[in-house]
Order: C-alpha cells, then structure tokens, then sequence
C-alpha cells in the first residue's frame, strides 16, 4: 500500500509542530524520518495514525484521501504503529494484549482466547519469534515486548508499519535483530516508516531518508551520505560528533564503591554486589540497556534507595546510610534521569530551580527568608554561563525545550564545590547542540579533578564521554573496560557476555 | 507474505525473573498475633466470667439436627488462648529464620480467637448461642456489602474510583422505598432501586470522566448530597405520607429444598429471599464477564492502561461510563435490599456507612469480584456479631461491638491484606493529548 502525506500541519497553541509536511512511501520501502527530538516526526505520526487532528493538509492510501477519527479508522485501513513508549498492558497476556479491541469471541461477546493464542503462535512462527501467548507482557524483557507489538500491528493486517524510536530501548544485538525484522518486512511488501535521530541505523537500513527540522522538511537525504553530512542537515550546521578529551589526569580524590547491593520492596535484588572505584579526574560511564539496575546504583550514591548495603566511600567517609540532604553537603552533584520527575519543578520559573538544593542557609537564605536580589544575581550569572535560551530568570521551567531545561539542571548541580558528579542520561531527550555542551561541561568537570560516574544507555556517549566504561546486566557488573574497546564487545557485554568471551 | 526465519535471540526470559531475588519478610502477623493474645489473655484475666457455654447449631424446626454443646466458658477459653500463643510463638519462630507466617496461618489463629472470644462471652449465660444465626445474619447483613464491593470493582476496574458507593446504596433505597410503597411490588421497588443507582453513577460520570474532577472529591460530594436529599424528602415527604410512600412490601423468603436442610449452613444459606439468591449469582456473573468477555477485557484495559486502549480503537470514555453505569446498578440492587428485604420502610441514613466498608472491601479483595464478596462477608460477619452477642448477654459495652465492623475493616485493610495492587490507571481521568 502505497502512503501519502500531503502538506500536513499541526499547531498547538502557537507551536507549529509540524509545518506543510508532505511524504510518500512506497510500498516495499524503508523511509527514514530523520530529525532531533522535538523536530516534529511523532507529531506527524500521531496524526497518520488518528491520535491527532491535522489542521491542514490529507493523508491518502493508494491514492485515495482518509479521514481518520481515531487510531481504530487507522488501523481498520492497514497502518499499523509501533509505539516509542509500548502500548501493551503490563498486566495482560501476550494473546490478551494482541486480541484487545479485535477480539475473537464465541459469540455473544465470550472471548475466545484459543483464536487469539493462534494467532500470535502463527504470526510469530512466521517471523522466527519465540513469543508464549500466555506469559505476562510486564514479565517479558523490552524487546519481547517490542515483538508483540509488531505482531499486533500484523494482526490487524497492517499494509503500512510505523517504527517510532524503535530502537530506544534495544540492546546493540535487539537493534540488529528488529532491522533484519524490518528488511523482511520490507521484502514482504510492506511500506515501512522509520522514525529515528540515530545516524548509524538511518545508514543501515533506510532506502530514502526525510530530514525533518523544527516540523519543517529541510530536504531528503541518501543512505550513502556520512554521518557528518546528516547530522549537519538534521541540526542545520556543522556539530561536533565526537568528544574532546585529553588524557586523564587522575587526582587523591577517590569514590569507592564495594558490594553494593539495592533490593526493591518485592525482594529483587537490582543492584547485586556491584564493586567499583572512580578516582578523582576520570570520568565511569555505567552503561547498559536501560532498566538493569544502573539507575539504582546512581540513585543509591545519593541516598535515594531505601534497602541498601555494602559501602558507599567518598574520600574515606561511609555514604550509605546518609540522608540525601549530608550526601548533598558533602559535595555530591547528581544530574537525575528524569528531569521533569526530580530534578525540576516545571511551575517554577528558572531562578528558582536553580536554588531549588540550597533553601537552608545562605548565601541564599538568612533567617528563613530567601534573599532575592542574591538569588537573581546567581540565576543570571548561570543563566549565562550555561548558555540557558530564556525569555528570562522568571520564566518557568517547563516552558524551556529539553535541551535548556538540562542545562538548568546542570548548571544548578556544578555551581556548587563538587566531590563527586552522578550524571544520569545526562543528554537524553537533548538537542544535539545541547549535548556538545553539556559533553563539554562534565569534561571541564572531570579535568577539574571531580571523579564523574555518568550512566548512560547510549553506547556513542559511553564511549565517547568515558575513560572507563562499566556495563551492568540484570544488576550485576559484567566487566569494567577501557573506553577504546570495540563497539560490538560492548554490545555483546550489554547481553550480558562476559568481557573476555565478547572479545573472542 | 514470505517466510524466512531468523536467528533466534539471547533475549528470551524475564529481566525480573534473571535477578536474583532475597525473601522478603513481613513482620505485620507476627506482632499483630503477639498483640491479640495479649489483649485476648488480658480480657480473660481481668474479666473472668463463671460458667458454661452453650453453642447451639440447628433450630427446631430443622430437619437434620445437630445437638448443643455445651463446654465450660473459661476452661475452654484459656485453651484457645494458650493454642493462640503457640501459633505467635510461631510466627515469630519463622521470623527469626526468615520467614513470613503463611496465610492459613493467619485463619487458623482468627479462629481460634474467635472460639476463646465467644467462649468467654457466652460463659455463665442461661441463653444459647444460635450458630445457625450467627452465619445466617452475617449473610444477610452482608447483602448490601457485596452488591457495592461489586459495583466497587467494576467501576475500578474501568479506573473511576467509585467513593459513592454508599450515595448509591441510599438513594437506591430511597427510591425502592417509594416505588415499592406506591405500587405495593417489591420488583418495582428493585427496579426503582437500580435506576437510583444509575441515576447517581451517571451524575458520578459526568462529573470525573467528562470534566475530570477529581475522583474522591466528586464521591464525597455525591454521597453528602444524597444524605442531604434523601433526608430533606424523608422528613418532608415521607413522614407526612408514611402509608402511602413509606410502606413496601417485602419480598418473603424462598426455602430451597434440599439445600436448606444442609445442617448449620442450609438454613443459612438457603431460606433467604430473591435478592440474597441474586447476590450468590451476581458473585459468579461478575467475576466471569471481567475475566472472560470481550467487555471485560475492554473494561480492565481502560482502568490499567488507557492509552494503550486507545490506540486500538477503543473509546476510553464510552468504555468507562459504560462500567459506571452497570455498577451503579449493581450497588442499586443492594440499596434495594434496605427497604424491600430487611425492613419495609426507608430510614433516614439508613445505610450508615455500608458504602465505605464495602469500598474497603473492594480493596481487601484485590478488585477481585470474588475476594471482594467474601471480605463484603466477613465484615457483615463483623457487623452480626453484634447482634449475637447482645442475645447472650455478653458483658461487652454495645457501643465497643458497634465499633467492631469497622475496626475489623480498618485491621483488614492495614494489614492483613498483603501486597495489593490496585488498577494502575485507577483515579485517574483520561486526557486524549
């Protein structure tokens, strides 16, 4: 099925997300989407996929116009999506999750799951997957997950696939596997839509490429040009790909981490015996895919988990078991993954943010009154030095795009005399102007003798950004590895392959 | 389409099942059992009461009878007490290797409890115990319980939290009252009720899935703003017109054959009348189309994971108001229980916080229709204590046994509960983006 989009645009308030888009995909082809987070790409596909209205412009199928209410007009007409953020119910089965909203049934609406477990064993057979149409999606690994999501979409008959951010999640080998998924796809006719800001899968796999900037088509783009080249086109001007970085020049500073072991409230052990040290000027990246316990260790270094033991010493001084508020005196900076979770107050205009850890005392507090002038003056100073783009110290923080919130957030961490940085994810959902920045400012950090634990699933960012790299699988350490060791062993530690088999 | 076959993954598995898990122990029963054979033995020991007991399990009219048994009040009352002890002794025995006390664990010492509680009330008394009554009137006054922990758990499921539960009880009683009067048929008065409780979930619709307010508020609302009305038209309306509007007749009794001749249980169980079978149906109906039907599916789909339903074409809002509709029938038919059942006429705040405790048992039941029954059923047990004990004269001030459905209630739902997970998107109102 052949798709077009014709002159698409979607305003919210007086953003225009995307500005007279037009796009044809033929069946049988893989287009990429190519574009920074925030450029436009899943507002475009949420509209293709009738979660949003159009303002202007038609959508048409083989030729003829759609009018779509609703994700179910969609779907009833052969576009099927595989969401960024999975659309599965955790607590569903497999055959539940695929059947749902196309239910097979007995009649007078009695389920028939033996249909629905069928039908998963038949499409899943056809692509090789191992799926068990009776396990619990919440008990599946991510990329099982995925899986099921593909074959939902295939349930549904679906002539047109959508990948939005598919490969967010993946480990190195998942991405391999889900692009070999998508050249089947392909071969079986399917018109395909790759939804991506990474440069590496756009080369592999793409048969055209649209770079879409500020939801605006700046122009196409072939799979054979370098990633220079695209990126250049993606940020519109030249960035800088890799990281500057001298040798490390280590200091007497030391974090020592020893059989650290974090449970949750069910008894899992997410953090299982995990010994490490950082020295001062270096920077740890614990890398992994994402949900194997780095964010546990990080949020353990602040004091945040609750069933902690083992030891936690910086510079000699026992950590665990500290509140948050004397790991923070003792001169921890800590960038969380989540921004908008816990590292801002989105109501709260960026001067206050930026004091948001320092509300006992002075300078910024004397006799529990908060001193304004003080704060104003340090809020421009950051505001500068950090190169924050805001309408002003007294805008909210929530109106700053991804990449200045970050900033905000990092400049409120360094402005205090560190001992030690926790920087978690620290260019995610991050322009990549910004992450030149933010790359620069934790290497400043590191070359000013802080020890730096940076946890980060991107494997371009742990490479790049560390001296060493430690990868975690299922909470525990698999090995600790100097930084120039190659791409596909690292990949394969993500897997959890130890580091000497992974080189072999 | 071709077929190829790729290699297969090394991601197979769980994350969650890879991880090497500790046990984790919960100290809650055991020193909740400590604490009761304290309290249990302190009572006997500062109370003691001379005298047997005598435990009476078949009226006289029964076919099968079972004959009274009469044990000496404390001799049999310390026993159970030191049984008790040996089950905390237990408990913290585990602890101390690292071990939670199993559930069974927990029945068997309510039971024992209960035994050396009710040997000791009943000591010295000339009156018997009526077993038989005991359950039968635990049924009964577990009706309303049920039909609302069920209509609790449809609408949660659906993720509206259903705080009216108790608005809807009141004014389905209300309105079976007046309906049952004028028309003098308790059916009218049941089909009055359900409308009543649908007329309320749909107010409750409205206003949280429409508008969004916040869940718990607008319940609060509704239920002061059907207390309000109900006795504005009880003292205005009813009370001048009692004959005409506040006279129903009630539905009579309906004995099962063989069933009701079942000893203790049977005449229990079965000589009740229509609601109470629509009761033992409605457990059952319930339980299957949640777990088995294409609605039921949809319904849980919203409440866990709205947009996920969404985008597979699913109305969210249609779906939920749905639910909330049928709930708010089904509590209907509790509330009709009030006026068509037990008592023939509407009371002003008749219903007294039934809502509350079945809401309680929604949680306490997991949103399982059929744990929600059975915890409906152990508060009304509770509550018919009560009763029960008042007939033997037990020297227990009533005003600590009315307190006793609810503080079993608030017991249940701290700690006795375990791990529970409530609907992952319940409470929360749906924003299409």
């Amino acid at each position: 099925m052949k798709l077009e989009l014709r002159d698409i645009t979607k305003r919210f308030g007086p953003l225009v997300a995307n500005d007279h888009i037009s796009l044809t995909v033929e069946p049988g082809e893989i287009h990429c989407l190519l574009g920074e987070n925030g450029a436009g790409k899943s507002t475009l596909m949420n509209v293709l996929y009738g979660l949003y209205t159009a303002d202007e412009g038609e959508v048409l199928l083989d030729g003829e116009v759609q009018h779509f209410r609703g994700p179910g007009d969609a779907m009833a007409a052969g576009i099927g999506m595989v969401h960024q953020h999975f659309m599965l119910i955790p607590v569903f089965t497999v055959a539940e999750n695929v059947m749902l909203g196309n239910e097979p049934t007995h009649g007078a609406g009695r389920l028939d799951i033996d249909a629905a477990r069928a039908k998963v064993r038949e499409i899943a057979d056809r692509f090789g997957f191992h799926v068990d149409p009776d396990a619990v999606v919440e008990d599946l690994p991510v990329g099982v997950q995925q899986r099921i999501e593909i074959i939902k979409a295939l349930s549904r008959d679906a002539k047109v696939l959508i990948f939005d951010e598919p490969t967010a999640v993946l480990t190195p080998q998942e991405t391999d596997e889900l692009m070999a998924i998508m050249r089947q796809l392909k071969a079986s006719g399917a018109a395909i839509v790759f939804i991506t800001h990474k440069l590496r899968e756009v080369r592999e796999v793409a048969d055209r490429i649209t770079v879409i900037r500020r939801g605006a088509v700046v122009g196409e783009a072939t799979p054979d040009m370098s990633d220079a080249e695209l990126a250049a086109m993606m940020v519109g001007r030249q960035v800088e790909l890799t990281v500057r970085k001298d040798e490390p020049r280590h200091t007497d500073a030391l974090l020592e981490v020893s059989d650290l072991e974090v449970t949750d409230a069910r008894g899992a052990v997410l953090v299982d015996k995990v010994s490490f040290t950082v020295r001062g000027g270096e920077v740890l990246v614990v890398a992994g895919v994402q949900g194997n316990g780095q964010t546990e260790l990080a949020e353990a270094l602040l004091g945040l988990q609750a069933n902690v033991s083992g030891s936690i010493r910086l510079d000699g001084t026992e950590i665990v078991g500290r509140s948050v508020r004397d790991i923070l005196n003792l001169g921890v900076g800590f960038v969380p993954e989540d921004r908008n979770v816990d590292g801002l107050v989105g109501d709260f205009t960026v001067a206050e943010n930026l004091m948001l850890d320092r509300l006992s005392g002075p300078p910024f507090v004397t006799g529990g009154m908060i001193r304004l002038g003080t704060r104003d003056d340090f809020a421009a100073k950051a505001v500068e030095e950090f190169d924050v783009r805001t309408q002003g110290i007294h805008e909210p923080v929530s109106r700053l795009s991804g990449g200045n919130q970050q900033k905000v957030v990092l400049a409120r961490e360094l402005s205090r005399d560190l001992r030690l940085l926790v920087a978690c994810q620290p260019t995610r959902g991050v322009d990549v102007g910004s992450i030149e920045f933010i790359h620069k400012r934790i290497v400043e950090t590191r070359d000013a003798g802080v020890p730096v634990v940076v946890v980060s699933t991107e494997l371009d960012e742990a490479v790049g950004l560390g001296d060493r790299i430690l990868v975690m699988y299922r909470g525990r350490v698999v090995g600790i590895v100097p930084s120039t060791t190659p791409r596909d062993v690292l990949g394969l530690m993500m897997a959890g392959v130890p580091a000497e088999e992974a080189a072999a | 389409m071709t077929t190829t076959t790729l290699t297969t993954t090394p991601s197979s598995g769980s994350v969650e099942a890879d991880l090497r898990h500790v046990r984790v122990v919960s100290r809650k029963p055991a020193i909740a059992y400590v604490v009761v054979v304290a309290l249990l033995a302190l009572l006997l020991a500062l109370a003691p009461r001379e005298g047997d007991t005598n435990f009476r399990f078949s009226a006289e009219s029964d076919a099968i009878r079972i004959p009274d048994v009469s044990v000496p009040g404390m001799t049999v009352a310390w026993i159970c007490v030191a049984l008790t002890a040996v089950i905390a002794l237990a408990a913290v025995a585990l602890l101390r290797v690292h071990r939670s006390a199993p559930l069974w664990m927990s029945a068997v010492f309510a039971l024992v409890g209960f035994v050396a509680f009710l040997s000791w009330a009943g000591a010295g008394s000339d009156r018997d115990f009526p077993v038989t009554r005991l359950v039968g009137g635990a049924v009964l006054l577990a009706v309303p319980l049920v039909f609302g922990a069920l209509g609790g758990v449809i609408g949660e499921r659906a993720g509206v939290v259903n705080i009216a539960i108790e608005s809807q009880l009141l004014a389905g009683a209300f309105f079976a009252a007046v309906v049952g009067s004028l028309t003098k048929n308790p059916f009218a008065g049941l089909f009055a009720a359900i409308l009543a409780g649908m007329l309320v979930a749909l107010l409750l619709g409205v206003f949280a899935i429409s508008y969004r307010v916040d869940q718990v508020i607008v319940g609060v609302v509704l239920n002061v703003l059907v207390i309000g009305l109900t006795s504005f038209l009880y003292s205005e309306v009813l009370v001048p017109q009692a004959q005409r509007l506040n006279e129903t007749v009630r539905f009579t009794p309906l004995r099962i054959p063989v069933l009701a001749e079942i000893p203790v249980l049977g005449p229990a169980l079965f000589n009740q009348s229509l609601v109470v079978y629509l009761m033992y149906i409605a457990v059952p109906v319930v339980w299957f189309a949640l777990y088995r039907t294409r609605w039921g599916l949809r319904v849980r789909s919203v409440g866990e994971h709205p947009k996920a339903a969404d985008t597979v074409g699913i109305k969210v809002e249609r779906t939920r108001y749905r639910a909330v509709l049928i709930a708010g029938g089904v509590v209907g038919i509790g509330g009709a229980f009030y006026t068509v059942v037990s008592v023939s006429s509407f009371g002003k705040e008749m219903t007294a916080g039934a809502g509350y405790i079945a809401l309680a048992a929604v949680i306490f039941g997991k949103w399982d229709p059929v744990r929600a029954a059975f915890a409906a059923l152990l508060f009304g047990f509770a509550s018919n204590l009560e009763g029960a004990l008042s007939v033997v004269g037990a020297p227990v001030p009533s005003q600590f046994m009315l307190m006793l459905p609810y503080v079993v209630t608030l017991l249940a739902v701290a700690g006795l509960v375990g791990r529970s997970r409530a609907p992952a998107a319940d409470g929360v109102a749906y924003v299409k983006e």
